[in-house]
């Protein structure tokens, strides 16, 4: 019982060759776009890798970049099947090859859409790495003298004055982390003895921000230092001054733009998969449909194609039963073995038992 | 005596009109690019608008205006090229093709001129952006005033972006009042006896604007006090090279504008070169074709030329034409025109003859 029938008279299998071909150029085409479009993200991801933690986020890049080579691989041969496909002579020799060719492409297929189903996914990965990457990022601020951390303050002034942030979650943060150096405290003064003096861990923590946090739309000169202290600043007040420093953190802003890259990139993807799908399934309809044409005179007569030789179930049981088989086969070994052994154990108590009588 | 004579045959002139087909509607595209390039660089000018005292207008108008001319032009071009071929349709273009290569040689005059122009724009831009930028950091604490509301913004941006500051260098933030005395305490000490102290009661202090902070300084940004040593710790300001930007702006938007302006008048160059070689190719089928007419027979061999004769007999009669077009009203030594001479000796040559009379 064959599954999605359909007729296909000759002249509708020539318009179906030639739609797939120029179908298949177009999905080339979608496949060189995706693999740029992973090829982009990879980069962009590359660029602020110093703020993430771990680099598991770029899964969804390389996946695009595989599922986007495969496809051009793919619509490339299915542009060369549709041309051979309405010569009779030319055809057989795709015959073998198309089997295993409709297996790769289903993978590849299904490789592109997972690309995308991750993409969406992965927000909370992403989340969790910028997390862990701007606190490091912040508590190293100070640390240019230190190798291997020397540029973390141009990592973070230029990420906040480029997003437009303050801070990991806002502002506040920097509160709670000693971001100027020791080697430009004056230990001698006894403003800066009292305030190590009243932290438990010995750090100089100040109500103030870097230079970076300062917005540039504030009508204002920039109030960096004493944030929280409105008689330190003629008619300032904190709570309802907007103006003066970014008030979004970084974390919020790099993966809003992430996540708007990626959405963007994966509504392109899913177009490109669904055509991919309709190639995929034009050529099948248009193997089978030629592949009724075999042994007959007269090429121009009335063919079926279908898209599975048999119902969904019985094609899933025909793929499995191999596999199956595989598993089964060392159980029914062991069964044997355990029939064996038990027989042999009960001929052997039969035996012993038999003397005593 | 022809200049650059060449002989065509009838292949020869065949190929010539193809290739100067192809090379027109090459020519077309490199015009849509001196389009796009004079849109470009007006982009960048009216980005900045706020820092010229007054905007360059004439070098991206003239370059628009020449793109669109090439287009033009070089679609004429192809299309008279790909006709030409045949000896009937090159008979309907033979009264235009003679004026059509004047044009374009004129043309081609104005895109050098272009080009020249995108060298010569560096001066007025330097005078331009002096004032633009001081009157912008004049106006730096005008926040509240309509029209200057953005200035302060847009000069914040300026020195983040080209890590600049002031003029031509910080100090020029040391000149200027640039709080706004809606955010000083005038009720205090410290800044009364600060106005006090300037004549003309400015709030001047050695301090500039965040935006002059170095990305690359290893400490925090010292941004108040900068003259003043003893107020930060282990800080010589004589010798600290990173805290601030070096860099003063009018120098860093100069050297941007400067290279934008070489690359463009490099390309608008290239492309000068490349009409002058497809003007030339016309001017040697117009030529060879209208040397086939002369000779009758369209399969034969014909001669292509730049000029006819050499320059200066050339010169000579385009300047014979140009005096007589003056003297169109004025009376020449047409035969047929009985002109009444006054002068003796006119009269002394005129013979006089009697008319014999009848006998």
């Amino acid at each position: 019982m064959v599954w999605a029938k359909v007729k296909f008279p000759f002249e509708k299998r020539v318009k179906l060759a030639q739609g797939l071909w120029l179908l298949s150029w177009l999905a080339t085409l979608g496949g060189a776009i995706t693999f740029c479009l992973g090829c982009f993200l990879k980069t962009e991801l590359r660029r602020r890798a110093e703020v993430m933690d771990n680099t598991e986020i770029y899964i969804v890049p390389n996946t695009l970049i595989i599922a986007g080579m495969a496809a051009m691989g793919i619509n490339y041969f299915a542009t060369r099947i549709c041309q051979d496909a309405l010569d009779a002579t030319r055809f057989p020799r795709w015959k073998t090859f198309l089997k295993p060719y409709f297996c790769c492409s289903i993978f590849f297929t299904t490789l592109m859409l997972i690309g995308v189903i991750l993409s969406y996914a992965m927000k909370g990965t992403l989340e969790g790495s910028l997390k862990v990457g701007l606190k490091n990022g912040i508590r190293f601020y100070k640390d240019t003298d230190t190798p291997g951390r020397c540029f973390q303050k141009q990592t973070i002034d230029r990420l906040q004055m480029e997003f437009q942030c303050c801070g990991n979650n806002d502002y506040k943060d920097w509160f709670e982390v000693q971001w100027i150096s020791n080697r430009y405290l004056d230990f001698s003064t006894k403003e800066v003895k009292d305030r190590i003096k009243s932290n438990v861990d010995g750090r100089y923590l100040v109500d103030g921000v870097p230079f970076s946090c300062c917005n540039p739309s504030s009508p204002r000169p920039c109030i960096q230092y004493k944030i929280t202290n409105n008689s330190a600043h003629y008619n300032y007040e904190h709570q309802t001054e907007e103006l003066n420093i970014f008030i979004h953190g970084c974390r919020e802003a790099l993966l809003n733009y992430y996540m708007g890259l990626m959405n963007s990139f994966g509504a392109v993807v899913l177009s490109v998969f669904v055509l991919q799908c309709t190639v995929l399934a034009s050529l099948r309809y248009l193997q089978t449909s030629l592949e009724a044409l075999v042994g007959q005179e007269n090429t121009e007569v009335e063919t079926e194609g279908y898209l599975l030789e048999k119902s969904i179930s019985e094609t899933i049981m025909e793929y499995l039963d191999p596999v199956l088989k595989l598993m089964l086969l060392n159980q029914v070994e062991d069964g044997q073995v355990k029939a064996e052994a038990g027989a042999a154990g009960t001929s052997g108590t039969a035996g012993a038992t038999t003397p005593a009588t | 005596m022809a200049v650059l004579k060449v002989t065509f045959t009838k292949t020869n002139r065949d190929k010539l009109a193809q290739v100067l087909w192809v090379l027109n509607w090459v020519s077309v595209i490199t015009g849509i690019i001196l389009f796009s390039l004079g849109l470009f660089l007006k982009v960048e000018i009216q980005k900045r608008r706020e820092l010229m005292s007054d905007e360059i207008h004439s070098v991206p108008n003239m370059l628009i205006a020449v793109g669109l001319v090439a287009c033009g032009i070089n679609f004429l071009g192809g299309k008279i090229c790909y006709e030409c071929v045949d000896m009937v349709k090159f008979l309907r273009w033979k009264l235009l093709l003679l004026p059509y290569i004047i044009c374009t040689f004129f043309f081609t005059f104005c895109i050098l001129v272009g080009a020249l122009m995108c060298y010569t724009m560096r001066n007025n831009l330097e005078e331009s952006l002096f004032l633009g930028l001081r009157d912008a950091m004049r106006y730096y604490k005008d926040t509240d005033t309509p029209g200057r509301c953005y200035i302060k913004r847009t000069v914040d941006l300026l020195q983040i972006q080209f890590q600049c500051c002031g003029n031509d260098g910080y100090r020029d933030w040391f000149q200027i009042q640039w709080i706004s005395q809606r955010y000083l305490d005038v009720s205090s000490n410290e800044v009364v006896n600060r106005l006090r102290s300037n004549v003309e009661g400015k709030y001047l202090m050695d301090g500039v604007p965040f935006s002059c902070c170095n990305l690359y300084s290893p400490r925090p940004c010292i941004q108040q006090q900068i003259t003043n040593n003893s107020a930060h710790y282990n800080y010589d300001y004589q010798t600290e090279e990173l805290n601030l930007n070096q860099k003063g702006c009018r120098q860093a938007l100069l050297e941007y504008y400067t290279q934008i302006m070489q690359s463009i008048g490099l390309i608008v160059l290239i492309i000068w070169l490349f009409e002058l070689s497809v003007l030339t190719g016309v001017r040697y089928l117009q030529t060879s074709m209208e040397n086939v007419l002369r000779l009758g027979d369209p399969d034969s061999e014909s001669d292509g030329w730049l000029l006819e004769n050499s320059i200066a007999e050339t010169a000579r009669y385009n300047f014979n034409i140009i005096k007589s077009l003056g003297k169109c009203y004025q009376v020449d030594d047409d035969p047929n025109i009985d002109v009444p001479s006054t002068s003796q000796q006119a009269q002394v040559n005129v013979p006089t003859r009697q008319i014999p009379l009848a006998s």
